[in-house]
């Protein structure tokens, strides 16, 4: 078996401020591989955004990381700040949610996407550097790209800015490519279209990306695995198609009916239904109490009792569907209800 | 797309200069501050051209009686253009270049060094925060706390006749500069380091040192200009204050903020008001000169207020 291009083992996470520690990310794992998409799905605070930013050694001040991460061959936890350096940009890269705060405005795009080539290759000329830029802004679809080179961002639409800074990040072909939220800031229609570019880079250069998202729809279209994250811990993990068909926590079961769908009227019988919440709010990490995190707001809590409270759930095999898949699922309850009753 | 199309759509970007030069503002500015500049560069030149010197006194120039200048507009002549010095009789346009000369240069000397640190001070501080700012931080307040005006005056008192009362003026005042411009650069630069784009150079592998050159100081550069803009007429109305006091430059050296506060009894009485307004104008004209030269320099700079032309 080829070396993953992502492997996580037992990554946790913590901030320490004013002398209490909270862990956001506890007793991660996840293996990706060349080519494939792992979408880690959860709330805001589900700890989606420091699992990337934990790969890329980006934490902010005053957080800290346990465990062991391998991207690319690197091993990025115990890597000095000059190996990162080394690592990122060219090994691992990143696509940030809001393109307009991630290129700067005194920079023009050219700027952006040349200084990229030239920190992992200051063999290369500025000019040669400027002409990979313009190449890489056509690669990516951006007309004109001999003039778009020197335009400055807010001269670019929302669309066209974050296919510069998806330029900017595969320049150096990553073989990681981290995209945080990358469709979150567009409109819809555009949305699908930097979706589709993503993927058709992937396939072409054969790099294994990290979707991160809070949208099941973004998913859907563009995973082959799913890691949903509840409270910094794994809740399920599986192929897009076991989560969807067999999904085995009652948390993905609550996010999936918490996402629109064109298809809701076949789903009930022909019914309208309307979009379930899943009720409560994310679980403060403070006050994390001893048993499972979602007990308090999951439905099925009381099925199985006081197990829920008082013990933290681990992953567990789950039956799938698909050929030599991995299904597992951090939840007391071993087969979940049928989505409706669930619902209900 | 070839390299050559390339470096012609490059090279229709406008330089610097002549966008800078495009704007009225600040092209008035730039004469407005270099004219003075440059007549202090020449003081010794401007002076012989005139055919006096700061010191000769001309008391035939002077009515006898309360020692005014005689003639109208305090004495102007072709002699002396811009007339003479109530009681002495002293040439004025040979003591304004020669005051230039020495108060502007001060006040010069002490804003680039003191702005310069604090440059260096509040961009170290924005980027790497943490107990470099706390410590930093504290130094400030107690810089704040501390008594800079009497620690002046008291050096100045004390520094040996045998050292450059000159270039000991700027050193002390340019160590009194620095904070506020620090605090203020420091927490802007803390701001930047804070956004998105900083992340994502280093998600791109920059190094510190390209961070802070590439991604921060374009946004501070505005900031450093206009503080020093407001750091050069405060520290030559210091200068003009210690002159005042008597800690400042040598009696015999002529100064500015010196021919200001000498030239105020002669205002309030209006025996001689054009002993002010001579001097007054030319610092009038190096402060307002350098704000709009800032200004337009300020947003020359800033790519979003450039026309699409």
């Amino acid at each position: 078996m080829r070396d993953p291009v992502l492997q996580v083992e037992d990554l946790s996470v913590s901030f320490t401020s004013g002398g209490v520690t909270t862990d956001v990310v506890r007793d991660l794992s996840m293996r990706l591989d060349g080519g494939r998409t792992l979408a880690v799905v959860g709330e805001s605070g589900s700890g989606k955004t420091i699992t990337g930013r934990a790969i890329m050694r980006l934490l902010p001040r005053g957080a800290s990381a346990r465990g062991r991460i391998v991207a690319a061959g690197r091993e990025m936890l115990s890597a000095d700040e000059r190996e990162l350096r080394r690592a990122r940009g060219s090994d691992v890269a990143m696509v940030f949610q809001d393109s307009m705060s991630a290129l700067s405005p005194y920079l023009d795009i050219g700027a952006h996407i040349a200084q990229a080539v030239r920190l992992h290759d200051p063999s290369v000329t500025r000019r040669a550097a400027r002409a990979r830029a313009v190449e890489m802004l056509d690669r990516v679809g951006i007309p004109e790209p001999a003039d778009a080179v020197r335009r400055f961002p807010h001269e670019f639409s929302g669309g066209m800015r974050q296919r510069a800074v998806i330029a900017m990040a595969l320049v150096n072909r990553p073989a990681l490519l981290i995209a945080d939220e990358p469709t979150t800031a567009l409109d819809v229609t555009v949305q699908a279209q930097i979706l589709a570019l993503l993927r058709e880079l992937q396939q072409e250069y054969g790099m294994a990306m990290l979707l991160i998202s809070h949208d099941f729809g973004v998913v859907a279209s563009a995973a082959d695995d799913v890691l949903v994250l509840y409270a910094g811990r794994q809740a399920e993990y599986g192929s897009l198609r076991d989560i969807f068909e067999q999904p085995a926590h009652p948390y993905t079961t609550g996010l999936r009916a918490a996402t629109p769908r064109l298809d809701a009227r076949l789903d009930s019988g022909g019914k309208r239904t309307r979009l379930r919440a899943i009720p409560g709010a994310p679980t403060s990490l403070r006050d994390a109490g001893p048993g499972c995190a979602f007990a308090p707001r999951c439905g099925l809590a009381d099925q199985v009792g006081e197990r829920c409270v008082v013990e933290v759930p681990l992953p567990t095999v789950r039956p799938t569907n698909e050929d030599g898949g991995l299904h597992l699922a951090a939840c007391h309850l071993d087969r979940l209800p049928a989505l409706q009753e669930v619902a209900r | 797309m070839s390299i050559i199309e390339i470096q012609q759509a490059e090279g229709r970007r406008t330089p610097l200069l002549r966008r800078f030069l495009r704007k009225p503002s600040g092209v008035a500015g730039l004469v407005m501050l270099v004219v003075p500049l440059v007549a202090g560069l020449c003081a010794p030149l401007l002076a012989r051209l005139e055919g006096q010197d700061p010191s000769t006194l001309h008391t035939n120039l002077l009515d006898p009686d309360g020692g005014r200048p005689l003639g109208a507009i305090g004495g102007v002549s072709a002699d002396h253009w811009l007339g003479v010095v109530p009681v002495t009789g002293v040439d004025l346009f040979a003591q304004i270049v020669y005051g230039i000369r020495s108060s502007l240069f001060i006040a010069f000397g002490a804003s680039i060094l003191s702005i310069a640190f604090a440059a260096v001070l509040g961009t170290a501080i924005g980027y790497f925060g943490g107990w470099l700012n706390a410590v930093a931080g504290r130094v400030i307040d107690f810089m704040f706390g501390f008594p800079g005006l009497m620690f002046v005056i008291a050096i100045m008192a004390i520094v040996p006749p045998e050292m450059p009362r000159g270039l000991v003026l700027v050193l002390v005042l340019a160590f009194f500069g620095w904070t506020v411009p620090a605090r203020i650069i420091g927490a802007q630069a803390g701001a930047i380091n804070a956004r998105a784009f900083v992340e994502a150079a280093r998600a791109t592998g920059a190094p510190p040192w390209q961070i802070i050159r590439r991604e921060m100081l374009p946004h501070l550069f505005g900031l450093v200009v206009v503080l020093f803009a407001m750091s050069l007429p405060a520290n030559v109305s210091v200068v003009a204050g210690l002159s005042f006091l008597g800690v400042g430059l040598r009696g015999d050296v002529p100064d500015l903020g010196k021919l200001l506060s000498d030239s105020l009894p002669w205002i309030y009485s209006g025996a001689d008001v054009w002993y002010m307004l001579f001097p007054g104008a030319v610092v009038f004209l190096i402060v307002f000169g350098a704000t709009l030269a800032g200004d337009a320099l300020r947003d020359v700079l800033d790519v979003r207020t450039e026309d699409a032309a």
